[in-house]
């Protein structure tokens, strides 16, 4: 059953209010309200979805939010620059290298600062190494949240802890690294650290192997996942659907090609596209994800250059931007993660703002349940691949 | 062949459990109290205080109190209080020092701002991470005794890093030693000259 | 892509009754703005997405920014001749006017089709008390759904046209908007014994005198 009605151009799927009943006979009871959440194992935090149940069939789905918020924005708006790069790590906890740069890149812009060489290939080697993390940790989350087995999850946790281990080596903390500064990075890799990372890089397509061998061809996922919350292209597009939900719906869009940004125009790499934008889909987008960020990671260590990982321009104390606003961003491991920045010439940022992808891709999560079972909407929801300090902030 | 999917997955978890016995790929974990994993050097936790000198915690803090920490710290978890007194630091200089050093480490996030922008390098990061307590206000609460530790300690758990702030430190106090030197001379040779009379400057 | 200007121009030609500002952004982003008058948004974000040289289907963010009423004193200098023949005198005069705040939405559009992009506009209500209401877009662009709920919990923009608008992050019996610049924090605070000085003195009135033993603070000074 596809909730969709492609002509419409900004589908809602049911109005607040009263629920309709899908079906409506003496042998269907009365409609269940379910309240999934907020401490509930399978919505990946504190997320909490209100359903409405025909039996076993979703006939309402209205996500609730904020039981993470602590006010991100206005915490920063009352910190200097430099102070809310911290807290920024705790946004998307699982990549927070990638969180930090797109925060990078957003001061950056704003203040007209400028990053030597060897800071951006640092920094595309950061945000590959915390993509591999993001997604291992997605797909292995993702059987688990199939009910089927926990076996996976432990495996590719296995994989993100040696990843994890070479980013407590680097900057001193395993998920909140801090790593990213305005004008290039804080510490820089010893050359055992490229090395231990490299063979890491090289032995990571092994793992991915043994991976889908266990499980892309298994019977049970594809029964599970193949058809299964669907997400057309248009409706995607239109909800600001991005990353690799977004791709699976057959959209061509990513910021690495797009924007540039960082040094990617001068990487040789390719953007998986998916044909039924289903739950399957969406997991086959992040295992050739990360096959293709092995593929920048082996050509950024042999493209490294020596030099500076600081600008000298750079200031870390009394940072004060000029007055002006800009808007940073880059392609997360989520979709795309967005800093707007205004300042107005004083040591805080007078407004700062986090585009959280985790929380746009929720958009069309009850379009996208509608006619499943409760079970599959736990799928569904996994395989958006939310983090909840993103989400709620 | 339906159902080969599963077998071909069951073929794997077979060899990783046997792998787990052998194969150091597949062994991540350790028995965490017996075996302790070793911290890398860039490791970091809980801030702490430097001094010269081991017998003398007190008096040689290296923080001249000058508050920057204070302000910069993300989540505000630093409280100085001046001195009223002043005490040579350890190039002879009379500098202020902390009467009052406290980091409240449940609100510390061990984000390093603060050794960032330390300019005296005074405070480092510790490397102890097994701190819990049993009072979760008074124990956690680390006042300057509690944070001071000698600059032998930070060469044991950071030798690199040490090294580079000793070598910079010592070069900066020779510096300024050698400054001091040639203004001092400057000033002999100012008034070892000073009988002869210099005409005044002729003013147009 | 055509320049903002041009887009502007066009956007003139077709709708001639609408007030559209260009917003100049004087930093080193250079992202320059276009604000559009809450009346006609809705048509002109429409004409935005479906026009075929721009095809900005892609809303990207949507935000709110708050500016308060601000006093602005102008100073104008004046010389006036000394009637006694000695040199000129240069007289101050400060004026005070009161610059009224308003509350923004800001969107960055984008084109996934054409891959090209920013456009931002800005939406002002007219004050930041009674009139803050503007029109929705989530009609247009379904991604400000989420966001234009976040603006209305946060900073109290009321979007009509919106299908569902609640509160996003706050729970539905808060009153305040927390990310106005006057918002005050609730004097809730229990007392801890924390190294931040403020918040010591603030929790003070809620401690009982038997329960709350002086923090400790180390040093013989």
């Amino acid at each position: 059953m596809n909730p969709f009605t492609p002509s419409a151009p900004a589908p809602f799927a049911s109005a607040p209010g009263p629920t309709v009943r899908a079906v409506h006979d003496e042998f269907h009871g009365d409609l269940l309200e379910v309240s999934m959440g907020p401490q509930h194992p399978s919505t990946h935090g504190v997320f909490r979805m209100v359903a409405t149940l025909d039996g076993e069939q979703l006939v309402k789905l209205k996500p609730v939010f904020g039981y993470l918020h602590r006010n991100h924005e206005k915490i920063a708006e009352n910190t200097t620059y430099l102070g809310s790069m911290p807290y920024t790590d705790r946004l998307d906890y699982l990549c927070s290298m990638s969180t930090n740069w797109a925060y990078a890149l957003a001061v950056e812009k704003l203040a007209g600062q400028a990053v030597p060489e060897r800071a951006q290939y640092l920094r595309i080697i950061m945000a590959e190494l915390t993509r591999l993390v993001n997604h291992s940790c997605l797909v292995g989350f993702l059987f688990n949240d199939l009910g089927t087995s926990f076996t996976p999850l432990l495996y590719a946790f296995r994989e993100r802890e040696k990843i994890i281990d070479l980013f407590e080596a680097l900057s001193g903390s395993r998920m909140m690294c801090n790593y990213q500064r305005f004008g290039g990075c804080r510490v820089d890799p010893t050359p055992e650290w490229l090395a231990a990372a490299q063979q890491l890089v090289d032995n990571f397509p092994r793992f991915l192997d043994e991976y889908e061998r266990m499980l892309t061809g298994n019977e049970i996922m594809l029964a599970r996942t193949q058809g299964v919350g669907r997400l057309d292209a248009t409706h995607a597009i239109n909800a600001g659907i991005t990353g690799p939900v977004l791709r699976a719906s057959g959209v061509d869009y990513d910021l690495r090609k797009v924007d540039a940004y960082g040094f990617y125009a001068q990487f040789d790499f390719r953007v998986p596209l998916g044909a039924h934008g289903d739950t399957y889909d969406r997991y086959m987008m992040r295992i050739l994800e990360m096959r293709e960020s092995v593929k920048i990671l082996q050509q950024a260590f042999k493209r490294l250059p020596a030099g500076p990982i600081m600008d000298p321009k750079a200031k870390l104390r009394g940072f004060r931007p000029k007055a002006g606003e800009a808007y940073g961003r880059l392609e997360g491991p989520k979709g795309e993660l967005g800093f707007f920045l205004i300042s107005d010439g004083s040591p805080n940022p007078y407004r700062y703002r986090v585009r959280p992808p985790s929380l746009i891709n929720l958009t069309l999560l009850e379009e996208m349940c509608l006619g499943h079972t409760i079970a599959d909407a736990v799928v569904i929801l996994g395989s958006i691949d939310i983090v909840l300090g993103e989400v709620d902030r | 062949m339906l159902g080969s999917g599963i077998i071909n997955g069951l073929i794997v978890t077979a060899k990783n459990f046997a792998g787990s016995y052998h194969d150091p790929e597949r062994m991540v974990t350790v028995e965490y109290p017996e075996q302790k994993t070793v911290l890398p050097e860039n490791y970091r936790n809980f801030p702490f205080l430097i001094t010269e000198n081991a017998t003398d915690p007190m008096g040689t803090l290296r923080c001249v109190a000058c508050q920057i920490c204070e302000k910069e710290c993300p989540p505000q978890c630093i409280i100085i209080e001046k001195s009223k007194d002043k005490k040579p630091d350890a190039t002879g200089k009379l500098q202020l020092y902390p009467a009052i050093f406290g980091i409240d480490t449940s609100v510390c996030m061990s984000c390093q701002i603060c050794v960032e922008v330390c300019p005296f390098d005074a405070i480092k990061m510790d490397k102890v991470f097994e701190i819990a307590t049993t009072d979760r206000f008074q124990d956690l609460f680390l006042d300057r005794e509690r944070l001071a530790k000698p600059n032998s300690y930070y060469h044991e758990i950071h030798p690199v890093e040490a090294a580079e702030v000793d070598g910079r430190l010592l070069a900066e106090r020779k510096a300024a030693e050698e400054k001091a030197k040639v203004a001092a001379a400057a000033k002999a040779a100012a008034a070892a000259a000073k009988p002869v009379v210099t005409p005044p400057p002729a003013t147009p | 892509m055509e320049t903002l200007e041009q887009i502007r121009a066009r956007l003139l030609l077709a709708y001639p009754a609408a007030q559209i500002t260009f917003v100049t952004n004087p930093g080193p982003a250079a992202e320059h703005s276009l604000l559009i008058e809450a009346a006609h948004a809705v048509e002109i974000a429409r004409w935005l997405r479906d026009d075929p040289a721009l095809r900005l289907d892609y809303c990207s963010n949507a935000t709110g920014v708050d500016w308060p009423d601000k006093t602005i004193t102008d100073v104008t200098t004046t010389t006036e001749p000394d009637p006694a023949g000695g040199p000129a005198k240069t007289v101050e005069i400060k004026t005070t006017r009161l610059q009224p705040g308003y509350l923004e939405a800001i969107y960055h559009l984008y084109s996934i089709a054409l891959k090209q992009g920013p456009v931002v506009i800005r939406l002002r209500t007219a004050n930041r008390t009674d009139a803050v209401t503007l029109p929705s877009l989530t009609p247009t662009w379904r991604s400000c759904d989420f966001q234009e709920r976040e603006i209305f919990d946060l900073y109290g923009i009321i979007f009509t046209g919106h299908p569902d608008l609640r509160r996003l992050l706050m729970w539905d019996e808060f009153k305040d908007h927390p990310m106005r610049k006057d918002y005050v924090e609730p004097d809730d605070y229990e007392w801890e014994p924390t190294a931040h000085g403020a918040v010591l003195e603030r929790a003070k009135p809620h401690q009982s005198a038997a329960a709350a033993p002086a923090p400790k603070m180390g040093g013989t000074p």
